[in-house]
């Protein structure tokens, strides 16, 4: 029986674009999270009359499809955990076209994320979501997930520049959503109900993107704080001054130390946290927006700021937060990156939540991330084969979590639910939310077809699992 | 777990691969994924093979095809944010396959040739000097059909034979002292690490290099009793092999008592300059090895640093430069070559897009799996025409026959030349400062 959908799947798509070996199924059994399932077949579609007949081929058989771009979910989203078929989309990137008198790009689902905002630049204009995976993901995996990324704080995330999908249902169907227009209130807004569906209502065939005029200049500082309340209130106190920096990202004494460890660049070591700001816009506005956060920030009483000089400054400045993960990965082997989130406001207490949690659990917490949207990015180095520490992550995890949650925030920021964050769900959503949520599964995909086993919690688990049974 | 697999573990450093996060950052660096368009044919795709069958989940079968289409050109371990030693990874796969796993007749001849009858003797410079340049007349098909190459094709050696240099007869090269004093005051010992292929089919480059050395204050010595850097060997899993050759070569040079060693050959430098690891286990030789990486050097790196030529000849038409992976990517020497280069009066410098990308030569990848790395030639050819250059500059005889070849599939014979930095520079009349 199983003989017989490949045989069919092989006169939708032949080999070499579609897979079958050992080798090939186990290259698509991950992503950059955690676990590995083998799938039946790898497909790598080049347009949509391919994914429509594959889905409808899978619906008739009742086969699991998942959608995969670069496999760089932290989350999750692509794992085939059912068996079935995968179905790569990291070959079709041949779309991108810029129109710049609508403000808005058409790509194809294979493009990749920085090549979009690249294309947009030769125009003046820009495409916002900033994933630092972007030269790596694809569009397709962003949509899916609704990725964010630094620029979040000023410009939102991915969803918030779509304006128009084509999509391919569960049953195979084509149909479109939204337009070309930044104005469109006919009927219901299905484009952002598939935005970060994490592909399991729909698949994206191609989307319309809003582009936006590129800031012609831009600013960097970084302030040292003593302690961290300090630096959290900060944040609070220059988002209130009517200043929007672009970007405000965080980073610990444990983030700073393992920097200057692993590449010594004279940062403070004995400062608690340090702030990175960038301000985008006019030259003369941002010049004097920064001497104002620089005044800021320092009657509050930030040990010291900089503010870059000259392009290569801030480089020199944004270089210390990139080499952060690279750092803290020198720690311990495995690295668990979450996204939890909460209001701006409670930055400070959460920092202190993740202190305690480290503590009590004796666990390698690192915290630095895009503080200025509350989307903090606590980082658990370990060692996947000490069982008995993983059970230790595992249960610092769901406490990260929960306390995310009781300070009014969410699991996830920009990552996504996947199967990593699946059993937390309800304790966010409650038992209707969850309800509600499943009924719009059951009417988009009644054969459980389209990327099953993610976001919804399996029966009977309600417990993260990082361990090898 | 059961004895022969934690052995088999040890020796893939499966411990390795734990470092790899799986961000798929290196999917973009990595040429054959490129091409060949799929996870398998990546670093991280290999790197996961190699661990499940460490971890006896799959069979040797499937682990074959994917390494064996590793260019190794190391392009993923300079964008890999997590440091994965993918080139120790990648070494320890090729060396398991080479004990355990059986080879094709067209594997067997054409490394029967290439390891037992080139590159390990002593007597291989004169060898494949001689030989090459008696068949040079008939051509390299002939000599590849008489060793039974041509028969268990495609080796395509054919393609290869059209692009050779004219070599010097074998006297000249026999006539060349293996002391040359510095031209003037000498200011620096050097011992000079000639390469194999650079010391037989390249043997002009060679000599250039000498003349540059001297020009530039260097006496140079060549010792007699060098040998292959064992590069190849190691990059075919034949490590003990490669840690003999070592032996030799540190042999050699700790008998002149040099400053630096110099080498003009990307992939044997990257090789001298990583003996020490080649020794992990014995603390004697390691410190001995460390010795002599501490004092290679690159042609390009020892100009620089010594400074004493000006470049006085106009070299026309727009020049680009292909690195070599191994300098670029192991060696770590990225600028020097460019400083010199635009030196150069009136140098038209066009950075080629992918510059650093990987031409496709890779060892003996391009007799081995020809028609895969004719397609990454061909997409180095692309951005090579984009920049309408005239010269194409390499500083490794691999990449230097590769970019030869390629300029002949474009047909471009007429009109494109590809030199060894140092022909560059020699047809630039240096004078001392």
């Amino acid at each position: 029986m199983e003989n017989d959908w490949l045989r069919e799947l092989e006169q939708i798509v032949a080999p070499p674009r579609l897979m079958t070996s050992l080798a090939d199924r186990h290259s698509y059994s991950y992503d950059a999270s955690f676990g590995s399932y083998l799938p039946e077949a790898v497909i790598q579609v080049m347009c949509t009359k391919e994914v429509s007949e594959v889905i409808k081929l899978a619906n008739r058989h009742q086969i699991p499809v998942y959608p995969r771009g670069q496999g760089t979910s932290l989350s999750g989203g692509p794992l085939p955990v059912k068996g079935g078929i995968v179905l790569d989309f990291s070959q079709w990137d041949q779309k991108l076209e810029i129109y710049p008198d609508d403000l808005v790009a058409v790509v194809s689902p294979g493009v990749l994320t920085a090549a979009i905002n690249q294309a947009a630049e030769k125009y003046g204009l820009m495409y916002p979501p900033d994933p630092s995976s972007g030269h790596v993901a694809t569009i397709g995996g962003n949509l899916g997930e609704n990725a964010g990324g630094p620029r979040g704080l000023k410009y939102g995330v991915t969803k918030d520049y779509v304006i128009g999908l084509e999509v391919v249902t569960p049953e195979g169907h084509i149909i479109r959503t939204g337009g070309r227009t930044i104005k469109n209130v006919t009927g219901y807004d299905l484009t952002k109900l598939i935005v970060g569906s994490e592909g399991t209502l729909g698949v994206i065939t191609e989307a319309t993107l809003r582009l936006i005029p590129k800031p012609p200049a831009r600013k960097t500082m970084m302030a040292v704080f003593a302690d961290l309340p300090t630096s959290g209130t900060a944040i609070s106190k220059v988002l209130r001054s009517g200043i929007l920096p672009a970007k405000i990202e965080l980073m610990d004494q444990a983030s700073i130390r393992a920097v200057e460890q692993f590449q010594p660049m004279g940062l403070p070591i004995d400062a608690a946290a340090i702030l990175l700001i960038e301000l985008d816009g006019h030259p003369k506005a941002i010049q004097e927006e920064m001497e104002k956060t620089n005044h800021i920030l320092t009657e509050l009483g930030a040990k010291e700021t900089i503010v870059a000089q000259t392009e290569e400054e801030a480089e020199r400045l944004w270089k210390a937060r990139k080499l952060v993960s690279p750092a803290i990965a020198k720690i311990k082997p495995t690295k668990i990156s979450e996204d939890a989130t909460v209001p701006r406001s409670k930055i400070p207490e959460m920092i202190q939540r993740l202190n305690q949690i480290k503590e009590k659990y004796q666990i390698h917490l690192v915290v630095f991330g895009h503080a200025g949207d509350g989307n903090l990015h606590p980082n658990i180095l370990c060692d996947k084969r000490d069982k008995e520490e993983m059970i230790r992550v595992e249960q610092a995890i769901a406490e990260i979590f929960a306390a995310a949650i009781d300070l009014g925030g969410t699991l996830s920021g920009e990552h996504g639910i996947g199967t990593m964050k699946a059993p937390f769900l309800e304790q966010e959503l409650g038992p209707l939310g969850v309800m509600m949520m499943k009924r719009l599964k059951k009417a988009w995909d009644p054969n459980n077809i389209l990327n099953p086993g993610k976001i919804f919690p399996e029966p009977g688990i309600s417990k993260l699992v990082l361990r090898d049974e | 777990m059961n004895d022969s697999l934690r052995k088999l573990q040890d020796k893939i450093n499966y411990e390795k691969t734990f470092a790899c996060v799986q961000c798929g950052y290196c999917l973009p660096a990595c040429p054959t994924y490129e091409t060949m368009k799929k996870e398998t044919h990546s670093p991280r795709g290999r790197i996961n093979l190699v661990k499940q069958f460490a971890e006896g989940k799959l069979d040797i079968n499937v682990l074959q095809d994917p390494i064996d289409k590793c260019l190794g050109c190391n392009a993923c371990t300079v964008v890999c944010p997590s440091d994965v030693e993918y080139n120790k990874i990648l070494e320890g796969a090729k060396q398991v396959l080479e004990e355990q796993q059986p080879k094709t007749k067209k594997q067997k001849i054409a490394e029967k040739l290439l390891f037992e009858d080139i590159f390990p003797s002593r007597k291989w410079m004169k060898r494949v000097g001689d030989l090459t340049w008696f068949y040079q007349a008939s051509g390299l098909k002939k000599f590849a059909e008489k060793t039974g190459l041509a028969k268990v094709a495609p080796l395509s050696l054919d393609q290869f034979s059209q692009v050779l240099p004219n070599l010097p007869s074998p006297s000249e090269r026999r006539r060349r002292l293996h002391r040359i004093p510095a031209k003037g005051k000498s200011r620096i010992k050097v011992g000079f690490f000639t390469g194999c292929i650079m010391d037989s089919i390249f043997f002009e480059i060679n000599q250039k290099t000498i003349d540059l050395l001297t020009l530039a204050g260097a006496e140079v010595v060549i010792p007699e009793m060098q040998t292959c850097c064992g590069a190849l060997h190691a990059h075919t899993g034949k490590i003990g092999h490669s840690r003999l050759l070592a032996k030799k070569n540190i042999e050699a040079f700790e008998a002149e008592s040099v400053d630096y060693i110099i080498n003009n050959a990307g992939g044997c430098g990257a090789r001298l300059i990583e003996y020490e690891e080649l020794f992990d286990d014995d603390p004697e030789w390691r410190e001995r090895a460390k010795t002599f990486s501490n004092k290679t050097r690159d042609i390009s790196e020892i100009l620089v640093e010594l400074d004493r030529l000006t470049f006085t000849q106009p070299i026309a038409g727009p020049v680009t430069y292909q690195a070599s992976c191994h300098m670029l990517n192991v060696q770590k020497v990225v600028n020097a070559p460019l400083k010199l280069i635009k030196e150069i009066p009136n140098i038209d410098y066009r950075e080629m897009e992918g510059a650093d990308r990987c031409c496709g030569s890779a060892g003996i990848y391009n007799i081995v799996n020809f028609e895969d790395s004719m397609k990454i030639l061909d997409n180095k050819m692309i951005h090579m025409k984009e920049t309408q250059a005239k010269i194409i500059v390499t500083t490794n005889p691999g990449c230097l026959l590769q970019m030869k070849l390629g300029i002949k599939r474009e047909n471009l014979a007429s009109t494109v030349r590809a030199l060894h930095l140092v022909e560059l520079l020699h047809e630039a009349r240096p004078v001392q400062k």
